[in-house]
C-alpha cells in the first residue's frame, strides 16, 4: 500500500462513526510539549551520576597502562598502600577474571575483562583501581603502584594486523580477525555482466569519540547484605545491571543499577566501562561506597569510539540509470576488544546497500583486532560510514553518466512493500517525498550561489531498534507497566532510558494518549532496575518505537479494565456503543457529550477492585520482522558550503533535512534530536579527527579534538514527511540516529559539485581539499598540454 | 598550602569557606557549598559546562581560584529562578528545547544571561559568539539561540511559569 493510500483508508475509518472516531484521532501527539525533566535540568536539581554523593563515600582512581600491548609481570602496590588516606586497591586478581562482552550469545565476541588480569591490549586499559578519602590521594596513590611488564610488539592498523607474521593480540584468533560478516542476494557476478557501466572506488572513513558531556562516571555500594547498589552514567540499566551480575558472579535481583539522569549516551554508554567496574570491585572489598568519574583525557583514551573503516565498493549501473549490482568490502580496525563492534560491521554493510533497490549485493565485512583504543557502536552504528562512501559514489556515477542524481536515486529509490531479501521489509517508506523537497531546495538556491559557495546533498536510512537477541535476554525487549491512582494522577514504569532524547516524555506523551488524559497527569519512572521492568535500552532508535509500543499496550490493558467499569456506570448502554476516553473525558464514541470525568471513573474503577489500584502491563519484542529492523527512516540531507580554496577551509552556511519519522510523536524531541544529529554528523564530516600514533591517540582533548560550536553551526530547516509506520506507536518510527548518516558524504558531494573534487576520506581536513584542488588542476594542465600537442 | 577564610555571594546567600587557596571556584559551589547544578566536561577550560555569572559576568568557574571571588556576587543555575517561577531565559529554553542530557544546560544559561544582561537585545552572531565557549553535544545549538532570541524580544515574563 502507498503512503497515498494508507492515508485516504485512515480518513475512511475516521468517518466509520463507532469505529474510529476518537482512536485515529490522537490529540496530544506532535504538539508542543516540553520536556518533562525540563525544569529540574533547567533550574540545576537534576541529580547526575556526577552529583551523586553518599555517606562515608571514597574516591577512586584508575592506574591505566601506558603500553599499547605488553605483559603485566607484577603489580607491587604496596607504596600506595602505605600512603595515609588510601583505603584500598584492586588489580585484575581482585576480581573472577571472567571475560565479558555485550555479544553474550557468542562466547568468543565477550573478550574484555575490563581490570585486565594478564595483558594490555591498548594504551589507557585499566591496570589497577586505588580508593582514598579524596580524589587527590587517589591521584597520588595511583602514582605509587609499580607495575613490571613485559612489552611486546604492538600493531596499530588493521591491513597489517591481518598479516600473518602480524603480532597475536588475542590467544588463539589468527591474523586478528575478530568478526566476518557477510550479507549476499541475487547474483552479484551474473548482474555485473549486465552493467553498461562499473564504477571502482576506495575510501576511508575515520573513528570518532561519543564525546558525552558528562564522562563515564559511578558511585557503587555494596552492602553486608550482599546487594550492590551503582548510580552509573549508562544508556541501557538492564543492561548493566545483567553485565555486572555476570562479571561479579552475582544474582542479576541483587544488582541495582539506576541511571536517572544521564549526560549524554550515543552509543558509547551501554557497555560495562572501567569507571563502574572498578567501583564496584572497590567498594565490595572495602564495603564503602566508591566514585570514580574520568577525566575528559580518560574519556577520550580509554572509552570506546566510531569504528574507522576501510571501504572498498564496486557498482554496475545501467546507462540510464538502473542499478545492477553492488559489491562491497570492508576493513574495520576493531582495536583491542569487540564492544558492540560486531553490530557495527553487519550494518554497515546492510546500509551500503540503502535506501536503493539493488537487484543483487554482496558485502563482506572484517574486523579486526589491533592495538588501539576499542571501536564500537555510536550514533548511526556503522551507517554513516556506509553513506560517506555509497552517497559519494553514486554522485559520482550520475555525473559520469551525465544523469540527474536526484532521478537516478528516485528511480532506485526503496518503497513501501520492497523486501530487501532476506533481510528486511519496508513498511513505510518517504524517501520519494524526501527527493522532491530536497530537489526544489537545491535548485532554487543553486541559481543564486555566490562565489566560492556550493551545495550538496546525501539520501539516508536507518532502523528503528534492533531485532536480533545477541544480548540473550530472556526477556521480551520492551515493557511497561502502568498504575492508575484513585485521584486520576497516573505512574508509568518503563526501562527505557532517559539519555536527554527526551524518551521519559515521549513515554509519557504515549501513555496520556492512549489512557485519554494529560500529560501533567503522568509521573514517569525510568532507568532503575529494582523498580522498572526489563528493557534493552537506548541504542539503535529502538525506544520510541519499542517501548513506546510496550507503553501503548499497557494502557490498552488498563484502560480495558477501567472502562468496564464505565460500562456498569453508565447503565442501559447499547453493546454497539463504543467507549473511550479523551482529555480526562470518559465518553460514548458517537455521542461525546454522553459521559463522566476520568477522575470520577478511577474513584469507582479502584473501589470496585476491592481499593486496588488498577495496574495495566505491556510488553513488545519484534518478530517475523526480518534480520535487522522491525521499520525503517528516510532522510535526505542538503548542505551549503563555502570554501576558502587557498587554505582549503570550509563552513556550513546553510542546510536542509527532509526527514521520514512516521507519525512524530513528541514535536520538540524530533526537533532536537534531528538537529543535534546534524551536528554530530557534521563534525564527523570536517572536523572530528582523531589521529593515533604508535596506538597513542594525540588529540584526547577539548583544545585539540574539534566540535561544531555554535558559530559553525547553519541554520537547519527540517521538513517532516508524515508516512505512517504500520507496526509503530502510532504509526512512529526513527528519529535518534537515521540523520547522522547523510551529512558527511552531502558535504563529500559539496565539494564535487563545487569544485570538481572527490574526497575519499573523512573527516575531510583543509590539506586534503588543497592537495585535491592541486591534483586537479594539474591534471587539467596535462590534458590541456596533451590537447594543443594533438592540435597541432 | 595554608587554608584561607573568604566569602562567597553565591545566589544572593552569604558563605564563609574556610579553603585551601588552590580551590577553583568550581569545587567551592560545588563540594564546598554544595550546588551540584554547576557541572564540569573538561579540565582544560574549554567546554564552558562550568559557566557561572561572577558580578554579573559569564566565568568558567574552572578557570578562576574561588579566593579571587572574595566577596563577589556569584550566581548558578539555581539562583534564577525565584520563588519556583523561571526566569525569562529559563522559560525560553524550556519551550525552545535548549537542552537534551542537560549537562551544558547550566553553563548555557548562565552565558546567555550574561549576554542578555549587558546587551538585551543580540543579534543573532553575537548570541552565537556568547556560546561558542560552550560545548553542547545534543543540540546542535540552534536551539539555544532560538530561545534567546524569544528572551529578547521580551516573549516571556519575569517571574512566570
Amino acid at each position: 500500500m502507498t503512503t497515498e493510500t494508507k492515508k485516504t483508508e485512515a480518513k475512511k475509518e475516521d468517518q466509520t462513526l463507532t469505529f474510529g472516531l476518537s482512536k485515529s484521532k490522537p490529540i496530544i501527539l506532535n504538539t508542543h510539549i516540553p520536556n518533562i525533566d525540563g525544569i529540574a535540568k533547567l533550574t540545576g536539581r537534576a541529580t547526575y551520576t556526577f552529583d551523586v554523593k553518599m555517606p562515608g563515600m571514597l574516591y577512586g582512581k584508575i592506574l591505566r597502562s601506558p603500553h599499547p600491548h605488553a605483559k603485566i609481570l607484577n603489580i607491587d602496590a604496596s607504596r600506595a598502600l602505605a600512603l595515609p588516606g588510601v583505603k584500598g586497591v584492586v588489580t585484575g586478581k581482585d576480581t573472577l577474571g571472567i571475560k565479558q562482552g555485550i555479544w553474550r550469545r557468542y562466547q568468543d565476541l565477550c573478550d574484555e575483562q575490563i581490570l585486565t588480569v594478564e595483558k594490555v591490549r591498548y594504551i589507557g586499559e585499566p591496570v589497577a583501581a586505588v580508593a582514598a578519602v579524596t580524589e587527590e590521594i587517589a591521584e597520588a596513590a595511583i602514582d605509587l603502584i609499580d607495575v613490571e611488564y613485559e612489552v611486546l610488539p604492538g600493531v596499530y592498523e588493521p591491513m597489517e594486523a591481518m598479516k600473518k607474521d602480524a603480532p597475536m593480540i588475542h590467544d588463539g584468533v589468527e591474523r586478528n580477525i575478530n568478526v566476518t560478516r557477510h550479507i549476499e542476494w541475487g547474483d552479484c557476478d551474473e548482474d555485473f555482466e549486465k552493467a553498461d557501466y562499473i564504477r571502482e572506488d576506495h575510501f576511508f572513513c575515520g573513528g570518532q569519540a561519543h564525546m558525552c558531556m558528562e564522562t563515564r562516571c559511578a558511585v557503587a555500594s555494596y552492602t553486608p547484605e550482599k546487594r550492590l547498589t551503582f548510580y552509573h552514567s549508562n544508556q541501557s540499566a538492564y543492561y548493566m545491571q545483567a553485565l555486572m551480575a555476570g562479571i561479579l558472579g552475582m544474582r542479576e535481583g541483587d544488582v541495582r543499577c539506576i541511571a536517572q539522569y544521564v549526560g549524554g549516551g550515543f552509543g558509547g554508554k551501554f557497555e560495562m566501562d572501567g569507571a563502574i567496574f572498578c567501583a564496584c570491585v572497590l567498594s565490595m572489598k572495602l564495603f564503602r561506597p566508591v566514585k570514580i568519574v574520568y577525566t575528559r583525557e580518560e574519556d577520550f583514551i580509554a572509552t570506546k569510539r566510531r569504528t574507522p573503516m576501510h571501504y572498498w565498493v564496486r557498482t554496475g549501473v545501467k546507462k540510464d540509470g538502473t542499478f545492477c549490482a553492488r559489491e562491497a568490502r570492508v576493513v574495520s580496525n576493531g582495536g583491542a576488544y569487540t564492544g558492540m563492534g560486531a553490530t557495527a560491521l553487519y550494518l554497515t554493510g546492510f546500509f551500503h546497500s540503502f535506501p536503493y533497490v539493488w537487484p543483487s549485493y554482496r558485502y563482506d565485512g572484517y574486523r579486526v583486532y589491533t592495538n588501539t583504543l576499542p571501536t564500537t557502536s555510536m550514533r548511526g552504528f556503522g551507517a554513516p560510514q556506509a553513506m560517506w562512501c555509497s552517497e559519494q559514489q553514486i554522485e559520482w556515477i550520475a555525473k559520469d553518466l551525465g544523469l540527474d542524481p536526484f532521478e537516478m536515486r528516485r528511480k532506485n529509490g526503496h518503497y513501501a512493500g520492497y523486501e530487501v531479501p532476506g533481510q528486511a521489509y519496508i513498511g513505510s517508506c518517504g524517501l520519494d517525498e524526501a527527493l522532491t523537497i530536497a530537489k526544489e531546495w537545491v535548485v532554487k538556491k543553486e541559481k543564486g550561489l555566490p562565489k566560492n559557495h556550493a551545495i550538496g546533498y546525501s539520501a539516508a536510512g536507518f532502523m528503528t531498534g534492533g531485532i536480533f537477541n545477541w544480548f540473550d535476554s530472556p526477556y521480551s525487549f520492551s515493557s511497561a507497566v502502568v498504575t492508575v491512582n484513585e485521584d486520576g494522577t497516573v505512574i508509568l514504569h518503563v526501562g527505557a532510558t532517559e539519555i536527554g532524547q527526551g524518551s521519559n516524555t515521549t513515554m509519557a506523551i504515549i501513555c496520556a494518549e492512549t489512557l485519554g488524559v494529560r500529560v501533567e497527569d503522568i509521573k514517569v519512572h525510568s532507568g532503575d532496575t529494582d523498580h522498572c521492568p526489563a528493557d534493552l535500552g537506548a541504542w539503535g532508535s529502538r525506544q520510541t518505537f519499542m517501548t513506546g509500543n510496550a507503553v501503548i499496550k499497557a494502557c490498552e490493558d488498563a484502560k480495558k479494565q477501567m472502562l468496564e467499569f464505565a460500562y456498569a456506570r453508565m447503565g442501559g448502554l447499547n453493546v454497539i456503543y463504543d467507549l473511550d476516553i479523551k482529555d480526562r473525558w470518559v465518553h460514548i464514541v458517537a455521542r461525546p457529550e454522553r459521559g463522566m470525568p476520568w477522575t470520577d471513573l478511577c474513584k469507582f474503577a479502584t473501589r470496585g477492585k476491592s481499593g486496588q489500584r488498577i495496574m495495566g502491563r505491556g510488553f513488545y519484542t519484534p518478530h517475523r520482522k526480518g534480520m535487522i529492523s522491525p521499520a525503517y527512516s528516510y532522510m535526505m540531507q542538503a548542505v551549503e558550503i563555502e570554501l576558502d580554496p587557498e587554505t582549503g577551509h570550509l563552513k556550513l552556511i546553510d542546510s536542509l533535512t527532509a526527514h521520514d519519522c512516521g507519525t512524530p510523536i513528541n514535536h520538540l524531541g524530533l526537533i532536537g534530536q534531528l538537529e543535534g544529529a546534524f551536528s554530530m554528523a557534521a563534525g564527523y564530516g570536517y572536523l572530528e579527527y582523531m589521529p593515533f600514533e604508535d596506538g597513542k591517540m594525540m588529540n584526547p582533548n577539548l583544545v585539540d579534538y574539534k566540535m561544531i560550536r555554535a558559530t559553525e553551526m547553519p541554520e537547519t530547516p527540517i521538513a517532516e514527511i508524515d508516512t505512517y509506520e504500520p507496526d509503530g506507536p502510532y504509526g512512529a518510527k526513527e528519529a535518534g540516529e537515521g540523520l547522522t548518516n547523510p551529512t558527511a558524504a552531502a558535504m563529500g558531494n559539496a565539494l564535487f559539485r563545487g569544485w570538481g573534487i572527490q574526497m575519499k576520506e573523512c573527516p575531510i581536513r583543509p590539506h586534503m581539499i588543497v592537495q585535491a584542488l592541486k591534483e586537479k588542476e594539474e591534471k587539467e594542465k596535462e590534458a590541456k598540454a596533451k590537447g594543443t600537442k594533438k592540435g597541432k | 598550602m595554608k587554608k584561607m577564610s573568604i566569602t562567597l555571594i553565591v545566589n544572593k546567600q552569604e558563605y564563609e569557606l574556610y579553603l585551601n587557596p588552590k580551590t577553583l571556584l568550581v569545587e567551592a559551589i560545588r563540594d564546598h557549598i554544595g550546588l551540584t547544578g554547576t557541572k564540569r566536561g573538561c579540565e582544560t577550560v574549554s567546554c564552558g559546562a562550568c559557566t557561572v555569572m561572577v558580578n554579573d559576568m559569564a566565568v568558567k568557574s574552572c578557570s578562576i581560584l574561588a579566593v579571587q571571588c572574595d566577596g563577589m556576587n556569584i550566581t548558578t543555575s539555581e539562583g534564577l529562578e525565584t520563588n519556583g517561577k523561571l526566569a525569562p531565559i529559563q522559560q525560553g529554553f524550556l519551550h525552545q528545547g535548549s537542552y537534551q542530557c542537560g549537562f551544558c544546560t547550566s553553563g548555557m544559561l548562565m552565558a546567555t544571561s550574561a549576554l542578555l544582561k549587558e546587551n538585551p537585545k543580540p543579534t543573532k552572531d553575537e548570541i552565537k559568539e556568547s556560546i561558542e565557549g560552550n560545548i553542547c553535544r545534543c543540540t546542535g545549538y540552534n536551539s539555544i539561540v532560538r530561545a534567546v532570541e524569544d528572551v529578547a524580544s521580551g516573549k516571556y515574563e519575569e517571574g512566570a511559569l
